[in-house]
């Protein structure tokens, strides 16, 4: 059963209809939002549970499960914050840039509707500081419902003070870490924390903070107001919702649109991308979580489920469900060397695995690509990826090892011709 | 300074120096009376005592500041740094520390448009390499800004725009959908002291929806259409 209309919740995604507070409320946000809050923060956080959301940011964990981590009562009179993470830079991710700029309020209402349920005094949404226009979009429709009551002092005349603040990144993919993301609003270098202590516990300024994806809140209000029993009817067990896939690269149509998690690969693209560029039987690869995520080969992609579980069977993730199409015309060792250039630009540099492996992987990475190189030196790549990935300080290591080791695991064959190749044309 | 063939490194960042021309140039700054209570506003947002959080949007102010006094993207002078540092009572070595690095503070002099050609897989694969062609063919070049002042070509990280690239970002605009011909367009426009249209550049596209119409949420093309009558 196909997705129909009446059950997004992005409803503005293309921006047809203006963002403003008028058009959004006639769309069904802020619709009594005061019935929501008054339903206390533990039934809040026991429907988000319930609704089966895993967080949309990347790592899957559960959304309520990790609301219910921040103190109950603060025993030391310390606040607690929400930072809402809206640093979208993984390659192939699009998502979060249409929710801010033509949904802005279903966002806002998420961060006061979660803010109540972990009892937070105020949330910072931190939004990548290339999304100019977007943060322009974003302060203008913050300032709408601070003037409409509908956050700030006795926000939506529900006696609860909750302040929302929009703080601008300013081009650094590492700040996407939640850790980072907290060094980074306090004014420093976005250089990832040790954990423990963890954010629910000493976070921003100290503070108790949990960190959330925006569309993670953005889907809040809507999955209260419809029930979690009505979430939770979309996708497999385990995978519940709808979800914004972002489809780009080889398809005759990319585009972004919000469908049932779990739609086969073949149904998304078929449906709403026009298919593979040149036919199903041109497709190579796909990369079907962000860059950060091992590519799967056409023949596994094909039928697997978009969704967590779905997409770990064939060795890979749903990360932000950015699909990166590649199809037969693909060099598809440049295309994870640029991805590897890309990890070596953004390591924030303070563990040396990462800062170091970075850019031993792309220089290695670059020579496979034109086949300069001893075929030993793939093994010695593979066992390089392993020394840098699990030991960082963040996932940023992990993510730039995995993307070699899926080109490694699926695509060994045609590293090898390079090398053979180019070993015979020196020979010639 | 070594040439990696892609773009300059990170490492490779580095400070205008410090001359007695650049201090008689830029020793004098203070916020305009505009700017002066933006910065008191963006302070106001964090909690007090807090005032060191202020740093990014305060130099994204600041360099605004500049590029609006020099015609340019603008770009962060040690003095107007030192000037930040002292607003906010921190040292300077904390802000140079910001500023270098995140990448969308200018350490150096940029020009009029600055031009950020996404690079990365996804807009490479939808013909990013035809885009910086288009711009190399117009006197640019990677890390410098053309001798006329107008323009600055810098190779970006993937930039969110994966679902309409290959794009571009000049100054505070995107620009989607581009191929070297729809590029053309556009640069001649801005060089021409024009406002092109932002966005994509498909005929008929409205935002990245699928290209020839939306396959879902059709009722919104044309009213703001409210789905909850049929829940």
């Amino acid at each position: 059963m196909s997705l129909a209309d009446k059950d997004r919740i992005f409803t503005n995604l293309y921006g047809y209809q203006p963002w403003n507070l008028k058009a959004a409320q006639a769309r069904g946000d802020w619709d009594q939002t005061k019935k929501l809050l008054e339903r206390g923060p533990d039934a809040i956080i026991e429907e988000i549970k319930a609704s089966g959301l895993r967080g949309r940011g990347g790592a899957g964990f559960p959304t309520g499960l990790k609301w219910s981590f921040m103190p109950k009562e603060s025993k030391d009179g310390r606040p607690s914050f929400l930072v809402i993470n809206a640093d979208e830079s993984e390659p192939g991710s699009c998502k979060d840039r249409e929710i801010i700029r033509h949904d802005p309020h279903k966002l806002i209402e998420g961060a006061l509707v979660a803010g109540f349920a972990m009892r937070a005094r105020a949330a910072y949404i931190y939004i990548r500081g290339e999304y100019i226009r977007e943060a322009e979009t974003l302060f203008a429709a913050v300032q709408e419902a601070y003037d409409a009551g509908l956050i700030g002092k006795n926000a939506c005349k529900s006696g609860y003070d909750f302040d929302v603040f929009v703080h601008r990144g300013a081009g650094a993919y590492i700040c996407g870490e939640e850790t980072a993301m907290i060094e980074s609003i306090e004014g420093k270098k976005g250089q990832p924390r040790l954990k423990p202590p963890f954010p629910a516990g000493a976070g921003l300024y100290g503070c108790p903070t949990t960190v959330n994806n925006v569309e993670s809140i953005a889907v809040a209000p809507t999955i209260l107001r419809r029930s979690a029993a009505w979430f939770s009817s979309f996708g497999r067990e385990n995978n519940k919702g709808t979800k914004l896939f972002q489809i780009s690269g080889h398809v005759e149509k990319p585009c972004v649109v919000e469908e049932a998690m779990s739609i086969p690969f073949s149904e998304l693209i078929e449906k709403h991308c026009g298919g593979i560029r040149g036919g199903k039987d041109n497709l190579l690869a796909v990369i079907p979580g962000g860059s950060s995520v091992p590519l799967v080969p056409a023949a596994e992609i094909w039928d697997a489920p978009m969704d967590f579980d779905g997409l770990r069977a064939v060795g890979s993730g749903l990360g932000t469900a950015a699909v990166i199409v590649m199809d037969k015309s693909t060099d598809i060792v440049r295309a994870i060397s640029r991805l590897s250039y890309f990890y070596k630009h953004e390591s924030c540099g303070q563990c040396t695995p990462c800062r170091e492996g970075t850019g031993w992987m792309w220089r290695v990475m670059e020579r496979l690509r034109t086949g300069d190189a001893d075929v030993s030196e793939i093994d010695m790549l593979w066992d390089v990826t392993k020394q840098v990935e699990g030991h960082t300080i963040c996932a940023l290591g992990d993510a730039a090892a995995w993307p070699i080791q899926g080109l490694i695991r699926h695509f060994r064959p045609e590293i090898e011709r390079r090398i053979a190749d180019n070993v015979r044309e020196a020979a010639e | 300074m070594l040439s990696r063939g892609v773009r300059p490194l990170m490492a490779d960042r580095h400070l205008e120096p410090d001359t007695a021309t650049l201090r008689a140039r830029w020793g004098n700054f203070a916020w305009t009376a505009e700017n002066a209570a933006k910065a008191k506003e963006i302070v106001a947002r964090y909690p007090d005592g807090r005032q060191r959080s202020a740093v990014m949007p305060l130099l994204d102010l600041a360099q605004r500041q500049v590029g609006a006094e020099t015609n340019t993207q603008g770009w962060l002078p040690i003095p107007v740094m030192e000037f930040v540092a002292a607003y906010l009572d921190m040292p300077i070595i904390r802000v140079v520390e910001v500023a270098s690095f995140y990448t969308m503070y200018n350490l150096v002099p940029v020009g009029r448009f600055h031009v950020q050609v996404c690079g990365t897989t996804p807009c490479m694969l939808r013909g990013s390499d035809d885009i910086l062609a288009a711009c190399k063919k117009r006197g640019m070049h990677k890390g410098h800004t053309t001798e006329d002042g107008l323009w600055t070509l810098t190779e970006v990280e993937c930039m969110g725009n994966c679902a309409s690239a290959p794009m571009v970002q000049i100054n505070d605009d995107n620009y989607e959908d581009l191929t070297a011909d729809r590029l053309d367009t556009v640069l001649d426009a801005l060089a021409a002291g024009q406002t092109p249209k932002a966005g994509t550049q498909e005929p008929g596209r409205h935002t990245v929806e699928p290209l020839g119409g939306p396959t879902t949420l059709k009722e919104m093309v044309s009213a703001n259409h409210d789905y909850r009558k049929e829940w």
